[in-house]
């Protein structure tokens, strides 16, 4: 009977994983589409913006081409940081590692486990759920949040690319003391007994 | 300079995980490969919009629309305008790079991209459903006024 089920569950499974196969090979088409027209749409609005100002037609290419040469610098790298931590680093091991810690250990997990390049924002909305669930304290899991947020380790990176080294420390630094002083702040404030008692 | 530390380690980390798991690796990279599709209409977008605006708008305006002393109620203004949009952080660093290199200040850059990263609008439904009203309430309020002063204390530091 196990067995019957197991192969059941096995075919669902498979079933489930090539229609999201299916729906990425979709998008996936829809982007390239999108992309193409973007190219084109922008080419057409160039070669009129040439024709009608040929004078400042120079210094806008020299200003475009010169972001395109620095998004090609780290684009590419940034994504393939961020693909790598999507597969390497499920969800389901920052739920693992936040559940139960409190304290200082769970504070300095948190930060950590906020800072890895993992997904947006609304997959961690249900994660922080699932955590107050768990009983984890309700400052570990804004901090977490915060983190998660505005301080991701790829996204620095393009951060300190663009907007400069010094400004990247000080957000980094200002941030992270202003997601503690909210964190212990709602703990505080809010009673979080309507999470941990409700199940 | 970053660039080049940006690389190193994607590529350490490629090698590593192709040592590692052959599979996986792949499929970290298709991800890569839709990710960068997806983020390329907005890129090319912005790469275009950049270099128009610049032609046509010459840094001195900038610099006196966006640049010297700043006052609370306009720094708020950033910040407010960070948390309506929704737009996509990789997309928004270079654009607030370009601002500051035409002369605008740290200080409205900063509450723009704080609250576009911390407090977020168009999320709020997702987050009333799974943290409920008073948590949501708390935490994009507190952002919201945190952004701003992050804002002064980078301008005041920088």
């Amino acid at each position: 009977m196990t067995a019957a089920n197991n192969i059941e569950n096995q075919n669902n499974k498979n079933k489930q994983e090539k229609m999201t196969a299916e729906k990425k090979q979709q998008k996936f088409n829809q982007n390239i589409k999108k992309t193409i027209k973007t190219i084109i749409f922008w080419g057409i609005v160039l070669a009129v913006f040439r024709y009608i100002f040929p004078d400042r037609f120079p210094a806008a290419i020299s200003m475009s081409s010169r972001y395109l040469k620095e998004m090609i610098l780290v684009f590419p790298a940034v994504l393939v940081i961020m693909g790598l931590a999507d597969r390497w680093v499920p969800t389901s091991m920052v739920e693992k590692y936040l559940g139960h810690n409190s304290s200082f250990k769970g504070k300095f997990l948190a930060v950590f486990l906020g800072t890895l390049p993992t997904g947006p924002m609304y997959v961690a909305f249900p994660i922080a759920a699932e955590l107050l669930r768990k009983k984890a304290s309700l400052s570990n899991v804004i901090i977490f949040l915060g983190v998660w947020a505005s301080l991701k380790v790829p996204q620095l990176g393009v951060e300190i690319q663009f907007v400069g080294l010094k400004f990247s420390i000080l957000r980094f630094i200002f941030t992270l003391i202003s997601i503690f002083i909210i964190g212990l702040l709602m703990e505080k404030i809010i009673d979080t007994s309507e999470f941990t008692g409700a199940e | 300079m970053i660039a080049v530390v940006i690389n190193i380690s994607a590529l350490v980390l490629v090698l590593f995980s192709f040592f590692k798991n052959r599979e996986k690796s792949k499929q970290a990279l298709k991800i890569a490969v839709s990710k960068g599709l997806g983020l390329a209409p907005q890129l090319i977008s912005l790469v275009a919009v950049i270099g128009i605006i610049f032609a046509f708008l010459p840094p001195e305006l900038i610099k006196e629309f966006l640049g010297g002393e700043f006052s609370l109620i306009q720094v708020g203004g950033a910040a407010l305008f960070g948390a309506v949009m929704m737009i996509p952080s990789l997309i928004a660093l270079p654009l607030a790079g370009s601002l500051i290199d035409a002369g605008a200040s740290y200080t409205p850059v900063a509450a723009f991209i704080t609250t576009l990263t911390m407090v977020g609008f168009v999320t709020i439904p997702v987050e009333l459903k799974e943290l409920g009203k008073k948590i949501t309430v708390y935490r994009n309020g507190l952002a919201l006024i945190f952004a701003v002063i992050i804002a002064f204390m980078i301008g005041v530091f920088i």
